[in-house]
């Protein structure tokens, strides 16, 4: 079997999305039919295992994994809605000092022998725990939204994943607002994308169905009535080398999209 | 007829879109000013350094007014530059 791809999924701004894309993107993969693996590497503030619902199944996490406390499968939780879908969970009680670069590299390069994806949910910032989460990792998923400090730091970020040899990191704007960047008040994609010099993976659109979903532990992709779920599916095809084009961000079914469409505005 | 109608609607849509004095064109201005900033990796004191080096360079060869050099990193069109003054001496009679 061919190895396993290790993407990290991370970002300078805290709170921008990278939990949220990490549970939506490896959900999405594994409908694909693919081999998923998701890692929290957020260690000491585990939440990835709530996302995705699957916060009471856990009995050893990452640490007890490194420190052999217990074998790599026995770590690793089944997904309940999907069998090739799986988490390692972070450790709740313990720091990011209790795992280092290179058990990481251990860890990824073992799952990577029965796996097609290894996703790795990155902790917010650029200290230990962002350097152990892209050690082991094949390329790099950077998150931002729309807004200037969350775009800087995104800047240093791409910088810093760049300089740990990791190449062509790729972007997810995420919580995009429409209505505000037509108008005028939200920088659009095209304003971003010259200003980082980066390729663009996907938008994600605002979508209260993501705060819906997290309240119940479901990941958004199975309901393709929500664009922001559509939007994680349509990442995972182009992950997968589809050539799917950014969406129209606009909810389809409303009705004032239905006259512009009428009268020739789409 | 129909058509005419039709541009009204078009019109009235058309209207609440295209605005382009939003904030929108501010956070972007100010983003590539701080990036140039975070870009370019240098201290306010390292900047004091290139400045003297510079200076140091510059009167091996002409005369400037040391009081007046003003250096800056500041847009020019659409790019980011340094842009550096050094006004020369004015000539001794
Ligand atoms: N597209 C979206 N629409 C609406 N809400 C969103 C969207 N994306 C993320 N959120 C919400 O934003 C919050 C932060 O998201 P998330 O936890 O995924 O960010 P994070 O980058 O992992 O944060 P941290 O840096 O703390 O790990 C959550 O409450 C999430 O539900
Ligand atoms: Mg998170």
């Amino acid at each position: 079997m061919e190895q396993g791809k290790a993407i990290v999924v991370t970002s300078g701004k805290g709170g921008v999305g990278k939990t949220t894309t990490t549970a939506n993107l490896g959900t999405a993969l594994a409908l694909l039919g693919k081999k998923v693996c998701l890692i929290d590497a957020d260690i000491g503030l585990r939440n990835l295992d709530v996302v995705m619902g699957l916060e009471n199944r856990i009995v050893y996490d990452l640490i007890d994994v490194v420190e052999e406390q217990c074998r790599l499968e026995q770590a690793m939780i089944k997904d309940k809605r999907n069998e090739n879908l799986f988490l390692l969970p972070a450790a709740q009680t313990r720091d990011k000092d209790a795992v280092s670069e290179v058990q990481m590299q251990e860890l990824i390069g073992e799952l990577k022998e029965g796996m097609d994806y290894i996703l790795v949910d990155s902790p917010a910032g650029i200290e230990q725990g962002f350097r152990n989460a892209i050690a082991g990792a094949d390329s790099a998923i950077i998150i931002t939204t729309p807004e200037v400090s969350a775009v800087r730091d995104a800047d240093r970020i791409i910088g810093m994943v760049e300089a740990e040899g990791v190449n062509d990191p790729e972007l997810i704007i995420n919580r995009i607002r429409k209505d505000m960047v037509d108008r005028g008040d939200m920088m659009n994609i095209d304003d971003m994308l010259e200003i980082l010099a980066i390729d663009i993976l996907g938008v994600v659109p605002e979508d209260e169905g993501i705060v819906v979903s997290t309240n119940k532990g479901e990941p958004i992709v199975f309901s393709n009535n929500h664009l922001a779920g559509k939007a994680f599916n349509n990442i995972a095809r182009r992950l997968e080398g589809e050539d799917i084009p950014l969406m129209d961000l606009e909810n389809n079914n409303s009705f004032l999209v239905k006259i512009k469409k009428f009268v020739g505005l789409n | 007829m129909v058509i005419s109608i039709l541009d009204k609607i078009r019109e009235f849509f058309t209207q609440e879109e295209k605005t382009d004095s939003g904030s929108s064109s501010v956070a972007k201005e100010r983003l590539q000013f701080i990036l140039v900033q975070d870009r370019i990796k240098l201290s306010p004191q390292q900047m004091e350094e290139m400045k003297a080096d510079l200076v140091e360079v510059i009167t091996r060869y002409i005369e400037v007014d040391k009081e007046k050099i003003d250096m800056d990193i500041s847009r020019e069109e659409e790019k980011m530059a340094m842009v550096a003054n050094f006004p020369l001496k004015k000539q001794r009679k």
